[in-house]
């Protein structure tokens, strides 16, 4: 498959932009995000208002100036996925582990470039995670589809 | 004004280090997703790639469907590492100063050679148990805190709204049970 030369080099400014932002408001420091946990600090509300906000609007306005993207000709759209009792599940067993680390995916990789190294304990522990539930989830599929059904 | 409503001090109790490194930080994480999102029309989130980076050393049929994407969520990831780093070069290392960055004080600040690096105090195993249940918790779930928490709720997404609703009550109730049980750092 052949990409545009451009497209490579516009994912890392966008990762190093996404990283540096997760540096500076000190959301890759696993306190902040327990003390924003435990009310002892709201700020990182506006991490998440904040960043939410600007990608709404960019999802909201693009799509009504152009039909699709120049590096992919994907069209624009927006993040919509379905809902169903794994979104409930998932996000139950993700809050506990949010609650008691204080570290998500994205704030890992970035408490990693801010020199916290104790962090791969985390990514150790998400890679783990991540490859156990596709053991699972590969070994249910094979179970399902082995009878006939319509879906 | 909203100070003076609220009573004096409010305002400090509630954002004891301030908002605009916070406002400043996310501005920078909505940035760079929209940056991606410009080019390619892809809404990229940050968990996918624990599943699409398992699909180079794994056979599992529940990867596969990531491998098309594998490789530019590398470098998404690298990217995310690099521009943390670039932080850690100016402002953390004091090379660059700003009054809307408060430099806080968690944590254990370290030199290594004219670079300041920042360590955690948090436990390991609490670092590794919780790591593990959020690999599983967000590729079951759907999506992490950028995937459902900038992308999803950028979309006005229902699912993603729920989703984040859902981790973020969740992880209120649970990081207040482990301090609670006197578990700290």
């Amino acid at each position: 498959m052949s990409r545009h030369p451009l497209f490579m080099p516009l994912i890392l400014i966008g990762g190093l932009v996404f990283g540096f932002g997760l540096g500076f408001s000190h959301m890759a420091r696993p306190e902040v995000v327990l003390d924003f946990l435990t009310f002892e600090d709201f700020g990182l509300l506006f991490v998440m208002f904040g960043g939410s906000i600007i990608a709404g609007l960019a999802f909201w306005v693009v799509p009504q100036l152009r039909s699709s993207a120049p590096l992919t000709g994907r069209p624009y759209g927006r993040r919509l996925k379905s809902f169903d009792r794994n979104v409930l599940v998932g996000g139950s067993i993700f809050g506990v582990g949010w609650g008691l680390s204080g570290i998500c995916p994205g704030a890992a990789y970035a408490s990693l470039g801010v020199g916290n190294v104790t962090i791969l304990w985390a990514l150790a522990g998400m890679f783990l995670g991540a490859y156990i539930q596709g053991v699972w989830r590969s070994q249910s599929s094979r179970t399902e589809s082995a009878v006939p059904g319509d879906d | 004004m909203i100070a003076e409503l609220l009573g004096a001090g409010t305002l400090e109790t509630l954002f004891p280090n301030g908002i605009s490194r916070y406002a400043v930080g996310g501005i920078l994480v909505g940035l760079g997703t929209v940056i991606i999102y410009l080019g390619t029309a892809i809404t990229a989130g940050a968990s996918t790639f624990l599943e699409s980076t398992l699909s180079y050393v794994s056979a599992q049929q529940r990867f596969e469907q990531y491998r098309p994407s594998r490789d530019w969520r590398i470098v998404f990831t690298l990217g995310i590492v690099g521009g943390a780093a670039i932080y850690a070069l100016t402002f953390q290392s004091g090379l660059v100063s700003s009054g809307l960055y408060a430099t806080g004080d968690t944590g254990e600040l370290r030199e290594v050679g004219g670079l300041t690096v920042w360590l955690t105090d948090v436990q390991p195993w609490r670092l590794f148990v919780g790591g593990l249940l959020v690999g599983i918790g967000t590729r079951i779930g759907k999506g992490c805190t950028s995937g459902h928490g900038i992308c999803g709720v950028g979309s006005v997404s229902k699912t993603s709204l729920i989703g984040v609703v859902t981790f973020l009550v969740v992880a209120i109730v649970t990081a207040n049970i482990v301090a609670a049980m006197g578990i700290t750092p």
